[in-house]
């Protein structure tokens, strides 16, 4: 039986703005188990920062808000605690690593006194004994010299070390889940695996779940066990990593797939693009979001938004394409990469 | 030396600047000159904090130092009446209208407030003179004691009027740029009330409530002066609210006053050291001012405002000297304070930056 640490159920969040109502995350549903790592991808504004702002109640609100759904930590709803205990759950429950390691930490404080902060606030330890532990965390995530270092500001710090000093504060308090918002985007291919690395290895040390949100599916397929498809709010494919890799259902996750490059494949081939622009959140179809791009489309998809379809074990795709079609336009592909496990 | 306030690009040219001076010299301790810096200027390996690298900038700017050096003097003489006076200071608290003669005046050659009608045969004083450099006054008290002891009452005035302004200021400000909407609406309207009275009247109008007196001065000035500091702030605050430290700093659970004054505020404080020196400066002619109209500092305490006020008609009888001392202190001071204020915006400031 899996230790289940979160269940977000039917999850939406929406903005009120002047110009109208932007359905940022609109009925997503998905769980989290202990030692675990969810990967959420999808392109910009697919809504995938704002859901897991919603997990950690940090929508800002005016003009956000969550309209809908549950948020499970185990057995508390997030979304029904007070102010206070919900600060009680950020830092100390669930832990953030943000996409900037530039900004993302505070200039004018040295490194250690902003990991010592969090740790004096959810763990009360003294200031002496906090500091301490900081040193011991960046020497855990591969920071050389921690005790020289966290006496520096994070300007003397590479953007790599940012983002070391950013989980180590992440980690700082045992969080049960650990929430890493694109955490390799502003980095450097080589910083990129190191930073992975780091994450991983702290995942199995604390027995945390990480849910990584990225558009770069190479790091889901070297972190992730699950992967959650978003597009325009919404949920479009949901499974194990390689059920989704290898046997995926939905028009827009083909588009993802065929859209990367790939060291396999013999010929000097041309990457196929998804066409089309991105959905004006303002102005979603009622019916599936990739209605309008998706080259597949029947009339019902801009009505309706399919029902959840389970097509494997623990595989969920929204489509309305039938299963048969979907398997014959998938082999007609040009060029793909599902169907047969490499 | 801290790095505060420093934006990220600036630090990483530094860093940058510095990794690369020591690349090409080689030696890694030993401290090089850098391409961009001043003949004979020895930059260190280290990179250098805002505050090391805004004096680099502010010390070649002469005004600047002219002014340093008058805030400098003016802080030595007023500090040590005001420390050596501690004890008179409670007197004058009390009310006690000798308070300050009794204990003020220990930079001063005499007793400011001792009368000495031979110094004054016909009730013009006397003019300067070996014994007292500055003149006596009308009732043949040592000029230059008065203006030293008047310094004291400047630097309070200045010092306590903008620490008044700045608590509140530093409070709404931030509270105002962080959360925004009806909050936000409600504190700058309110300042908006401030800003559109004109200065000197509502000063006035306030002592006129309060009632004259050296106390009400602060108070008074202080309360009018937050306005500036709250809207200057709450610029800042806008920008800095934005970057992601701050949403780091709440998902690790800081509640809002902790991310405000601790994560926002000292990340927004440049701009209001610049305002500090320019609001001391403004607060003590807002003294001076008010002195002389009556309302402020009473005699026989000595102020800057009401030595002009009270020699005026001396002045005019030939008397320049009771006039002429005070007004150049009073003007050097406040010179002193723009003028480095002047200095340390053009220092703080990425744009000028050569």
């Amino acid at each position: 039986m899996p230790d289940r640490l979160l269940e977000v159920s039917d999850l939406s969040t929406h903005f009120f703005t002047h110009a109208g109502v932007v359905k940022a995350v609109n009925g997503v549903s998905f769980t989290l188990d202990r030692g675990k790592t969810l990967g959420i991808v999808g392109e910009s504004g697919s809504g995938k920062t704002v859901a897991a702002l919603s997990i950690m109640r940090l929508v800002p609100d005016p003009p956000g808000k969550v309209v809908a759904g549950s948020v499970y930590l185990k057995d508390r709803d997030l979304l029904a605690l007070d102010d206070d205990d919900m600060r009680e759950v950020r830092g100390n429950d669930i832990a953030m690593i943000f996409q900037d390691p530039m900004t993302s930490l505070n200039p004018v404080f040295k490194v250690g006194t902003q990991i010592a902060e969090t740790i004096v606030q959810h763990q009360g330890k003294s200031k002496d004994e906090a500091w301490d532990m900081a040193v011991e965390l960046l020497d855990k995530v591969g920071i050389p010299d921690a005790k020289q270092r966290v006496t520096q500001y994070p300007f003397e710090f590479s953007g790599g070390m940012r983002q070391r000093a950013m989980i180590a504060m992440a980690i700082s308090c045992n969080p049960d889940i650990l929430i890493a918002d694109e955490p390799t985007t502003a980095l450097d291919v080589t910083i990129q695996a190191q930073i992975i690395d780091v994450v991983t290895e702290m995942q199995a040390q604390y027995d945390s779940g990480v849910i990584v949100i990225t558009h770069d599916l190479g790091v889901v397929a070297q972190m992730a066990d699950d992967v959650m498809v978003m597009y325009g709010g919404r949920t479009v494919e949901y499974g194990p990593v390689d059920e989704v890799f290898y046997n995926p259902h939905q028009p827009y996750t083909w588009g993802l797939l065929g859209s990367l490059p790939r060291l396999d494949e013999s010929e000097k081939q041309r990457l196929t693009p998804i066409k089309g622009q991105p959905p004006n959140l303002l102005l979603l179809p009622n019916g599936c979001p990739f209605s309008g791009r998706c080259p597949y489309e029947m009339p019902v998809c801009s009505k309706e938004f399919p029902e959840l379809e389970i097509v494997g074990p623990g595989h969920g795709v929204h489509c309305w394409i039938p299963i048969d079609k979907r398997y014959e336009i998938r082999e007609s592909l040009p060029r793909f990469i599902g169907g047969h496990a490499s | 030396m801290t790095e505060f306030e420093q934006t990220p690009i600036e630090r990483e040219t530094q860093a940058d600047a510095a990794a690369e001076a020591k690349a090409w010299s080689g030696v890694e301790t030993q401290p090089v000159e850098a391409a961009g810096a001043l003949p004979g200027e020895i930059i260190a390996n280290r990179p250098l904090g805002l505050w090391a690298d805004t004096w680099r900038r502010l010390k070649r700017n002469r005004l600047a130092l002219v002014g340093l050096g008058i805030i400098i003097v003016f802080l030595i003489v007023g500090g040590t009446e005001t420390i050596f006076a501690a004890a008179g200071w409670q007197v004058a608290w009390r009310g006690n209208a000798q308070g300050l003669s009794a204990a003020g005046g220990y930079l001063a050659p005499y007793d400011p407030n001792a009368v000495n009608y031979k110094l004054s045969p016909q009730g013009l004083g006397s003019a300067p003179s070996l014994a007292h450099p500055f003149g006596t006054d009308f009732l043949g008290r040592d000029i230059l004691s008065r203006v030293l002891v008047a310094t004291r009452i400047s630097l309070l005035v200045g010092v306590i009027a903008v620490a008044i302004a700045l608590i509140i200021g530093l409070s709404l400000g931030p509270v105002s740029g962080y959360y925004g909407g009806w909050v936000d609406s409600v504190i700058m309207r309110i300042a908006d009330i401030f800003f559109a009275y004109p200065y000197i009247l509502f000063v006035l109008l306030i002592m006129t409530v309060l009632g004259p007196g050296f106390r009400n001065v602060f108070i008074a000035i202080g309360v009018l002066g937050w306005a500036t500091y709250a809207r200057l702030n709450r610029g800042s605050v806008l920008s800095v609210k934005a970057m992601e430290f701050v949403e780091a700093a709440r998902a690790q659970g800081a509640s809002d006053l902790r991310v405000i004054f601790r994560h926002v505020l000292p990340n927004t404080m440049a701009p209001v050291y610049v305002a500090i020196a320019m609001g001391i400066g403004g607060a003590i002619v807002t003294e001076a001012a008010l002195s002389f109209l009556g309302i402020g500092v009473q005699p026989p305490q000595s102020s800057w405002g009401l030595m002009i006020s009270d020699y005026l008609s001396y002045f005019q009888a030939g008397s320049w000297w009771m006039e002429v001392f005070p007004s150049f202190f009073l003007t050097a001071t406040v010179f002193g304070f723009i003028s480095f204020g002047n200095g340390l915006r053009d220092a703080t400031d990425p744009k000028l930056k050569e």
